[in-house]
């Protein structure tokens, strides 16, 4: 086979970086939690002086300097106190993060919990030193030492803020008002082909989760973490599920406009969406449902081969600054992750709708994190599915 | 691109002094091919590194592999990819159904743009023509997002095509239907103007001489016409049909659950950073219009592009 050489030959020639990694999954790099450990790679000891500049990865709506709306400003102030130069790249997805974080040209990054624990394990962030941070110590216990962004009790990143995806419902369209993610799930639901839900892979937690209150028998502990038979009665469910969707959202605006119009009437959103379908005219509520939900929590992290550390550390410190995570924390529609910023947020309930200190409110609240074939749960005799196996699933779903 | 600065041949005849520029142009007069290579060979090295590269690669990386924890390529050559693509139904459907549905949009585009064409070219003013074919070109320049999300909007529940149907929730709403709909609008043009050109360069002398015979409009049509147009017609699928193959935009706006080809190309590049997966399920649509490409060389459809 002469394609065969040529691959060997490109093979040979240094590109292949990777070491024992064959193909069929048979080894997924060897680690992950409840097994071998990230690499060591040491904290900043001591902060010095600003380098001048910081490279920033983080999600839309999180570095905002004024150009999106000169009224939405946390980041000028902060150059000019510090002299560090902010320079951001806006990522769309948690797997564009990680690949911006491979090239290691960014200091920081935003990353949520499908993303954080890919970055950890693959040596691209190092741990942080919280004695740095004087802000830390405000920070919410609920969001310290979490598995997204700790390993063995050592902090890899500073909480950013959270939120919960909870069931959005049109009042005049679903009678009664839904308790239950059954509204969703249910083959017999009478929302038949007007049930919306989120276009993701990790979107299969949330079944997960459902069966996880619905069906104990599986033994599910974690709706991250699932093996070969729990996670074919998730994929099962989603299946019957997909009778029931209208469509699927990915793209805030457009669920939105779909909620509005009457073509999604119940389905999983963000309170952000809600509170812009609300402001928008549409007659929704939303509800965090009896049995819990999935969400999101976000992390700062520096990059194990930050070039600007002193100034990622500065940033860092200067997000969960009470005025500043307060200002992003309304301007992108999620809890602060600092105690003190609930005094500083321009609408004073906004902590209050967002649940920030609620944290009953949070302990039924899954938060993303990447599956991995470790399985996160800490059960050892069995392999658990992982993120490429959840991809793949989730076109066989969607059909 | 070598083939100038290769060998100073001596010039045996030539005794008298000349510049170096008169030497060489003289010397490539004498060698026509390396003139031609001389030429060619940059506009041939764009397409075969770019173009013809690009494709290779892609055909290359649709062997390698992503390492599923940390996203590292693994460049080791394996049939994985192409085994679950072959082994799981999901991707025969979802090949299947793009091709239903470009098959479908290239079908409404020929039956719509038919007459159109033929209308513009034989029937209307000179005068009219011409705004004819501003009407048909403006819809080109605005853009392809703009359109598909108006479509979004007339579409949804309770817009201006429900009502067409008769109320509320009676319109087909977002899913196959609408993807139809939607890009057999999108792709109309790219149908009107092959056809439009075609029957233009068909003489008026022939229709004539077809009614002087007795043939009635649809004898003509199907005698004359038809058949000095149909290289037009093919080009014209060419266009709807690949365009149809490869969208996902369209699709992700009013196709409610449904997805092709290239919405699960993208989701492997986007949502799962895996490129290799990707790339194997791009040689799909890529294979279907070499198959489509090969199938129509012989009618001169080629020539009418």
């Amino acid at each position: 086979m002469r394609t065969t050489r040529v691959f060997t030959a490109v093979a040979a020639a240094g590109l292949l970086a990777l070491a024992g990694c064959g193909d069929g999954g048979s080894a997924t790099g060897g680690s992950g939690p409840g097994g071998i450990k990230p690499p060591k790679i040491d904290k900043l000891a001591s902060l010095g002086a600003g380098e001048g500049q910081v490279n920033v990865v983080a999600w839309a709506g999180y570095v905002e300097n004024g150009s999106t709306d000169p009224k939405v400003d946390w980041v000028t102030g902060f150059e000019k106190e510090t002299g560090c130069k902010v320079n951001v790249k806006v990522a769309g997805t948690s797997d564009e993060m990680v690949t911006l974080m491979k090239t290691g040209d960014y200091d920081v990054v935003s990353a949520s919990g499908d993303a954080s624990l890919r970055l950890i394990y693959g040596g691209e962030v190092a741990p942080v030193n919280t004695d740095l941070v004087p802000n830390y110590k405000d920070v919410f216990d609920g969001l310290k030492l979490k598995q997204w962004n700790s390993v063995d009790k050592v902090a890899y990143g500073i909480p950013h803020g959270r939120g919960a995806n909870v069931l959005m419902y049109r009042t005049d369209k679903v009678t009664p008002a839904p308790t239950s993610w059954s509204a969703v799930f249910d083959a017999n639901s009478p929302y038949k082909g007007t049930v919306t839900a989120y276009d993701s892979p990790i979107y299969i937690a949330d079944a997960a989760l459902y069966l996880m209150k619905h069906q104990p028998e599986l033994g599910i502990k974690n709706p991250y973490a699932l093996d070969d038979k729990q996670f074919a009665a998730a994929v099962g469910l989603l299946k019957k599920q997909n009778e029931l969707i209208g469509e699927y959202w990915s793209d805030y605006t457009k669920e939105v406009q779909a909620f509005k119009s009457g073509n999604s009437v119940v389905g999983t959103a963000w309170q952000v969406i809600v509170n812009l379908a609300k402001a928008d005219g549409a007659p929704v509520e939303a509800v965090l449902p009896e049995e819990g939900a999935t969400g999101w929590s976000d992390t700062w992290m520096v990059s194990a081969k930050a070039k600007h550390p002193n100034c990622g550390y500065l940033w860092m410190n200067h997000i969960i600054d009470p005025t500043a995570n307060a200002a992003v924390a309304e301007w992108f529609g999620e809890a602060p992750a600092n105690k003190l910023a609930c005094d500083k947020t321009a609408d004073k309930n906004h902590c209050a709708t967002f649940h920030a200190a609620d944290e009953a409110y949070f302990d039924k609240v899954w938060f993303w994190s990447t599956p991995v074939a470790q399985c996160l749960d800490g059960r050892t005799d069995v392999t658990c599915k992982d993120y490429a196996a959840w991809t793949q699933a989730w076109t066989t779903i969607k059909g | 691109m070598t083939a100038l600065s290769t060998v100073d041949r001596p010039t045996g005849d030539d005794t008298i002094s000349r510049g170096p520029v008169r030497r060489l142009s003289s010397w490539l007069h004498r060698h026509s091919g390396i003139r031609l290579a001389g030429l060619l060979s940059a506009p041939l090295l764009w397409l075969l590194v770019a173009y013809l590269g690009s494709l290779a690669l892609l055909l290359v990386s649709a062997f390698w592999t992503v390492n599923s924890f940390t996203g590292d390529l693994v460049r080791q050559p394996t049939l994985a990819n192409f085994r679950t693509i072959l082994t799981e139904e999901v991707y025969r459907t979802v090949a299947l159904r793009s091709l239903g549905i470009a098959a479908a949009v290239t079908v409404i585009d020929v039956l719509i743009a038919l007459p159109m064409a033929f209308f513009m070219a034989k029937v209307a003013s000179p005068r009219s023509r011409r705004f004819l074919i501003i009407a048909i070109l403006t819809p080109l320049w605005a853009s392809y997002l703009v359109k598909a999300y108006a479509w979004r909007v007339m579409l949804a529940n309770g817009g201006p095509v429900d009502w067409l149907f008769g109320g509320p929730g009676n319109g087909p709403g977002y899913g196959l239907p609408a993807i139809v709909l939607v890009l057999s609008y999108l792709w109309l043009p790219y149908m009107i103007l092959p056809i439009y050109a075609g029957l233009e360069r068909l003489p008026d002398s022939l229709l004539e001489a077809s009614a002087d015979l007795g043939g009635r409009a649809g004898r003509t049509f199907r005698s004359v016409v038809l058949p000095m147009i149909v290289p037009s017609v093919i080009a014209g699928t060419i266009f709807t049909f690949s365009l149809s193959l490869g969208d996902y935009i369209t699709v992700q706006i009013v196709g409610g659950k449904t997805q092709l080809i290239g919405n699960l190309v993208y989701a492997n590049i986007g949502a799962a950073n895996n490129l290799p997966f990707s790339a194997a399920l791009a040689t799909i649509p890529v294979l279907i219009m070499v198959v489509y490409l090969v199938a129509v060389r012989r009618s001169g459809a080629l020539e009418e592009l």
